[in-house]
């Protein structure tokens, strides 16, 4: 990944951004932070964040014009918070003993500051904490300019000075009754100081003089910098405002005097509109808590008050997909993470883990305001990963191995139909629903015949969606080339898919194949006469992750269902905000645990028996118990209840399925007798339902387990356990070594355990 | 590594040669990193015993961390 990649895809996620309240501020106080405070009665807590931003607390908390609750998400659902009422509640009833002052070591540079109202003091108070000699000069006779008329009876003189004795700690020098023009003049400060910040209220120096660059604040005049509420509306007055524009003052005169850029990187200083998106979808409409006594909140009012801060965030993905959740943190951290894996050289790639866990389903994508998708990146991380050497190989070798079993002679078919030699249309039914429903595939097959003309032919083999999912680029792009070829020696006909995944790889990737989505053959063909109707009362459809953007597949399969005489529920994340069942991405191998979460979190969303069109969907839903149909079941299904409850082949019989799916389609439509079968496939196994449950687990292959068997009794080598006679043989297969113990059974063989590692001996 | 089971609970002895496992020593690899392990062996003909609580429980640790490296 590229740093400008990197970038451009941290801008899209809108998190870390603030909150609106803190992005309209115009000093940006942290107000998520101080209702969580307020609300926990941590009141110190609350009063240091207000400090954080605000030079005197307890001026501006009693005045501050809030432009924050003007834009406080809360009023989606009920009232703005009471921020400033809560800030005024919290200066009231905490104030710290004492104020905690850091100054930088001296720097041996004046600065005048002219006007005494909030944003020079502002300037004042900042730059004297940077170590600055400063000297305030002030027209009246006592400080603070416009706050006096501006209405705010809470504030008092006694407060004010209160908060205005910070100042002389920082060794700051007032010069009160010194009007700037007239006891003064300009160029007299410009001579004496450093630098000069024009601060006053009101419009004294002649104002072309006075233009000042709304940025940075700097004026035609050499170190001479001009703010304060002379710049802004005379009737728009913003205390918050003047402390904003004294404090960006500030910074210019500081980055002046050290000599460096007075622009570089100040986006966003004053207030702004924030890009957090944060929804209020489903919160429940609260109002402002009122005040039993007008002075102010009481303490339980006020943290019922801040009770009421929905402390937005976006996390719009993380709270749809479990994968996100799983890992504690949010897209853009992810992303950095997987950028800083990539840049390792030695060291432990600690996001393996994440990046290979993630079911690629997009959803990210249709839930995020940015259209963040957190797969595509995974994908690119993970081809990445294969080619720098670096992908862990048990990630998703046992999905690979699968893919190659399926694309080898035992599954790989090509026919034309049965006494023909072209074929308009070829039947792909995709190497899992060929596993798991092989004698529906056949019946589809039939179908497919005697509604279309021109010859349907059937090729079965694998997509080769487990390797692009793999980040196996190399192994993917030579699966496609294999159909491709395929494709071209069969007259380039137009494939049937009956498969979601198959659908969108060919889509996606393979653009010059005319394809069609197998239920539209049956939308437009119409249902076979023998499809029962309605024996399953309560259905809810699940639209395969796959199918995500394909509104004409959603379309079709609710017309074909309409036609079977169905009514289905909508689930409520379904059509392009579908979640994946879990198998998506290679999860099931890469983070067992995490997969069977997903599973769960989507069988939960409805207690009706669930309905999909994706094979794998299906048997997934099943492993965890839920009842569960493939929409061939609804049409060749005889009794729909049993369908409903079967637990999904094994990884050894899927394999079984397909090889004898292949041996049923040559034998009945083309008359022909596979290939009798290798060696070690004879040997009969006897496997307990509890030992097939661990094979499972552990993707240990029936034919994995006769391998070794054979490997063993044919050299001899194994061990013996005397007290019972079995026996303990290994085997190496490709990069796994497989363990099995096992005793002879009448005409076979039992086997009790088995168990691989991928660490070689010798 | 510790993975040697306890001598004194390991049923297995090697079926080809006829006679009790010996602890020895024996080279250990994956992804290119190699180390030497005492393991259970037949002292005739070499064979290894890796146990179902070595393979699934320190050798997938060991493995997990070789390949995040």
């Amino acid at each position: 990944m590229e740093q400008k990649e990197l970038r451009d895809l941290e801008a899209k996620c809108t998190q870390e951004h603030y909150p609106a309240c803190t992005a309209a501020c115009p000093v940006h106080v942290d107000v998520r932070g101080f209702m969580a405070a307020i609300n926990k009665e941590n009141f110190k807590a609350a009063y240091e964040i207000l400090q954080k931003k605000l030079p005197f607390p307890g001026i501006i908390a009693r005045i501050c014009d809030r432009p924050c609750e003007a834009v406080c998400k809360r009023s989606e659902a009920g009232d703005a918070l009471a921020i400033g009422d809560l800030e005024r509640f919290c200066v009231q009833n905490y104030s710290p003993s004492r104020q905690k002052i850091k100054i930088l070591p001296k720097k041996n540079k004046q600065v005048a500051v002219v006007g005494g109202g909030l944003s020079g003091l502002t300037a004042a108070y900042d730059l004297a904490q940077k170590g600055y000699d400063i000297v305030v000069f002030e027209a009246k006779n006592y400080l603070g300019g416009r706050i006096w008329t501006y209405c705010a009876p809470a504030l008092t003189k006694k407060i004010a000075a209160g908060e205005f004795a910070v100042l002389e700690k920082l060794g700051v020098k007032l010069k009160l009754s010194t009007c700037v023009g007239r006891d003064i003049l300009l160029p007299d400060l410009q001579r004496q100081f450093d630098a000069v910040y024009l601060g006053m209220g009101t419009k004294s120096l002649s104002n072309a003089d006075l233009q000042s660059d709304p940025a940075v604040f700097s004026t035609r005049w050499e170190g001479v910098f001009a703010g304060g509420s002379m710049i802004v509306d005379e009737a728009g007055y913003s205390p918050v405002l003047s402390v904003s524009l004294g404090r960006r003052a500030a910074v210019s005169i500081d980055r002046y005097l050290q000599g460096v850029s007075l622009t570089a990187s100040r986006k966003n200083e004053g207030p702004y509109r924030t890009r957090l998106y944060t929804s209020t979808r489903g919160v429940k409409p609260l109002a402002r808590v009122q005040k039993a006594d007008a002075e102010g909140y009481s303490k339980e009012e006020a943290v019922a008050e801040a009770g009421r801060c929905l402390q937005c965030q976006c996390l719009e993905c993380v709270k749809a997909c479990t994968y996100l959740a799983e890992f504690g943190s949010y897209p853009k951290r992810y992303v950095r993470e997987i950028y800083n894996n990539e840049s390792i050289v030695m060291g432990m790639h600690h996001a393996n883990k994440m990046i290979n866990s993630c079911n690629l389903c997009g959803l990210c994508e249709a839930v995020c305001p940015n259209g963040f998708n957190m797969g595509e990146v995974c994908q690119q991380a993970r081809s990445s990963m294969v080619q720098r050497g670096k992908m862990p190989p048990s990630a998703f070798d046992f999905p690979l191995r699968d893919m190659m079993f399926n694309n080898s002679e035992k599954f790989a078919l090509n026919r034309h139909q049965p006494g023909t030699d072209a074929s308009t249309f070829v039947f792909f039914p995709g190497c899992q629903l060929s596993a798991s429903h092989s004698r529906q595939v056949m019946q589809v097959y039939s179908y497919l015949q005697e509604k279309l003309t021109g010859g349907v032919g059937i090729m079965l083999r694998c997509c080769g969606v487990p390797a692009e999912w793999a980040g196996e680029e190399r192994l993917f792009q030579s699966a496609l080339e294999e159909i491709q070829t395929k494709w071209r020696e069969m007259g380039q006909p137009q494939l049937i898919l009956a498969c979601p995944t198959c659908y969108k790889i060919f889509k996606t990737h393979l653009p010059e194949i005319k394809i069609l989505f197998l239920w539209e053959v049956f939308r437009q063909k119409g249902v076979p006469e023998t499809a029962r109707r309605n024996k399953i009362k309560k259905l809810a459809l699940h639209d395969p992750c796959s199918t995500r953007w394909e509104k004409h597949i959603h379309e079709s399969v609710r017309s074909v269902i309409k036609q079977l005489g169905y009514e289905v529920e909508e689930l409520p994340y379904n059509k392009e905000k579908t979640r994946c069942c879990g198998y998506g991405g290679l999860m099931y191998s890469s983070n067992p645990e995490l997969c069977s979460e997903v599973i769960e979190r989507r069988i939960n969303e409805s207690t009706a028996d669930y309905l999909t069109y994706c094979a794998m969907c299906r048997d997934f839903f099943a492993s965890r118990g839920k009842r569960a149909l493939h929409l061939l079941d609804l049409i060749y299904g005889e009794y729909l209840d049993v369908l409903a409850e079967r637990k999904g082949p094994g990884y050894s019989q899927r394999h079984e399925n397909r090889v004898h799916l292949k041996y049923k389609l040559l034998d009945e439509f083309w008359g022909e007798k596979m290939k009798p079968i290798s060696d070690y496939e004879s040997i009969k196994l006897y496997i307990d339902d509890s030992v097939q449950d661990i094979l499972e687990q552990r993707f240990i292959l029936k034919e994995d387990i006769q391998k070794t068997i054979a490997w063993a009794e044919k050299t001899g080598r194994k061990f013996i356990n005397p007290d019972n006679g079995r026996f303990l043989a290994c085997h190496k297969l490709a990069s796994v070594t497989y363990w099995v113990e096992y005793a002879f059974k009448g005409d076979g063989i039992e086997v009790y355990n088995a168990y691989s590692h991928r660490m070689e001996l010798g | 590594m510790g993975y040697m089971p306890d001598r004194t609970k390991n049923p297995w002895r090697c079926f080809k040669c006829d006679c009790d496992l010996q602890p020895g020593r024996v080279n250990v690899s994956y992804l290119g990193s190699s180390f030497p392990v005492e393991l259970l062996k037949c002292p005739q003909c070499g064979l290894v015993l890796i146990t179902e609580d070595l393979a699934r429980g320190k050798m997938v640790e060991v493995e997990r961390t070789l390949e995040d490296k």
